[in-house]
């Protein structure tokens, strides 16, 4: 019952914070500052993450050739870079995890 | 809009958000079989999922709950991992002006950071283009879908292939953030956010229950206002 209420209470911290804002879309008048300020969220919370996620690894900062994650990420950056275009930044960037991943098993065989 | 205009729409949203539900596959999956190994009903663990529907106050929840935490400690914490989801909220903002409150309520409780994300590609890419709402629910609904089936895979098959977790298949979300981000570093102020998040989440990474991102995200925010202050708006 306990799992219950805390999963009803969850369901709502989680809400508001998503809804509050679409809730007053239109209705409030948002001044420039903070809509400019607003434009960079995509690249800093995704880029933070991106961080995180590549170089993180196992609960510890993993820098060193063997960071397959981080490989992958800046090869998948340089294609975006390059092609800017999404499909080709994931084929690259997965292509080279992928290669790097057979690498290290056929060279422990 | 036409009906056929609008099925375009939701299944580009689906589409576009493959990459980031395969690697979300995995995290389900663990949270099921962690959530089973700790213990906890499968209706419960489903009922989480499918009410509450976010990753990581799902996995901060359970690991709180086996810790036996206080449920008001538990709801706090998760509360704060959820600020992240205000900024994108915020950010959409502009396209939530002309929704009916209903499309608000149902789009909000499908916010995620996979579903943020290809939404913004997707505006990025094509501004101003008409029914976005049907390509955030095609990129919502596939999402949730795919979480519901791997919290069921992982609390009935979990200890089966308990290797899962370390394929690495959350590489997918990493280059598909990549692929989504490097194209909008345009203005200097651009490149210098991106830096700004880059380093900070890595100095915070030690923070507790994700702060360390809210943190570096807020900071990079900061920093890309100050400087293309006056600028003109991209």
């Amino acid at each position: 019952m306990n799992e219950w209420l805390l999963i009803g209470l969850m369901a709502t911290v989680t809400f508001i914070p998503r809804y509050l804002p679409f809730a007053l879309a239109g209705k409030v008048r948002m001044s420039p500052t903070l809509a400019r300020g607003l434009d960079f969220v995509p690249i800093a919370v995704l880029t933070a993450i991106i961080a995180q996620a590549s170089l993180i690894r196992g609960g510890d900062l993993h820098l060193g050739l063997d960071n397959y994650h981080a490989l992958a990420a800046l090869t998948s950056f340089l294609a975006a870079l390059i092609w800017r275009r999404l499909f080709v930044s994931i084929v690259v960037g997965l292509g080279c995890f992928v290669i790097l991943r057979l690498l290290t098993i056929a060279a422990s065989v | 809009m036409s009906s056929k205009h609008r099925s375009r729409q939701f299944w580009l949203g689906v589409l576009e958000t493959v990459p980031l539900v395969v690697a979300a596959f995995p995290f389900g999956v663990v949270f099921g079989a962690l959530a089973q190994s700790h213990g906890m009903d499968f209706l419960v663990t489903l009922g989480m999922s499918a009410i509450v529907f976010a990753g990581a106050s799902q996995f901060i929840a359970i690991t709180l709950l086996a810790s036996a935490t206080a449920i008001p400690v538990i709801v706090a914490t998760v509360f704060v991992v959820n600020l992240r989801q205000m900024l994108y909220s915020a950010n959409l903002m502009q396209h939530a002006g002309n929704w009916p409150q209903p499309t608000r309520v149902l789009l909000a409780f499908f916010l995620t950071d996979e579903t943020f994300a290809a939404v913004t590609d997707r505006v990025n890419r094509h501004p101003g283009e008409a029914g976005l709402r049907w390509f955030y629910l095609g990129s919502a609904l596939f999402m949730y879908s795919f979480w519901q089936i791997s919290t069921v895979v992982g609390f009935s098959l979990g200890r089966r292939f308990p290797g899962l977790a370390d394929w690495g298949l959350d590489v997918a979300m990493i280059v598909a953030f990549v692929g989504i981000v490097t194209p909008m570093l345009r203005a200097r102020a651009d490149w210098v956010c991106a830096a700004v998040a880059f380093a900070a989440s890595i100095l915070t990474y030690e923070w507790p229950h994700q702060t360390g991102l809210l943190f570096s995200s807020i900071v990079a925010i900061c920093v890309g206002l100050l400087l293309n202050t006056g600028g003109p708006s991209t």
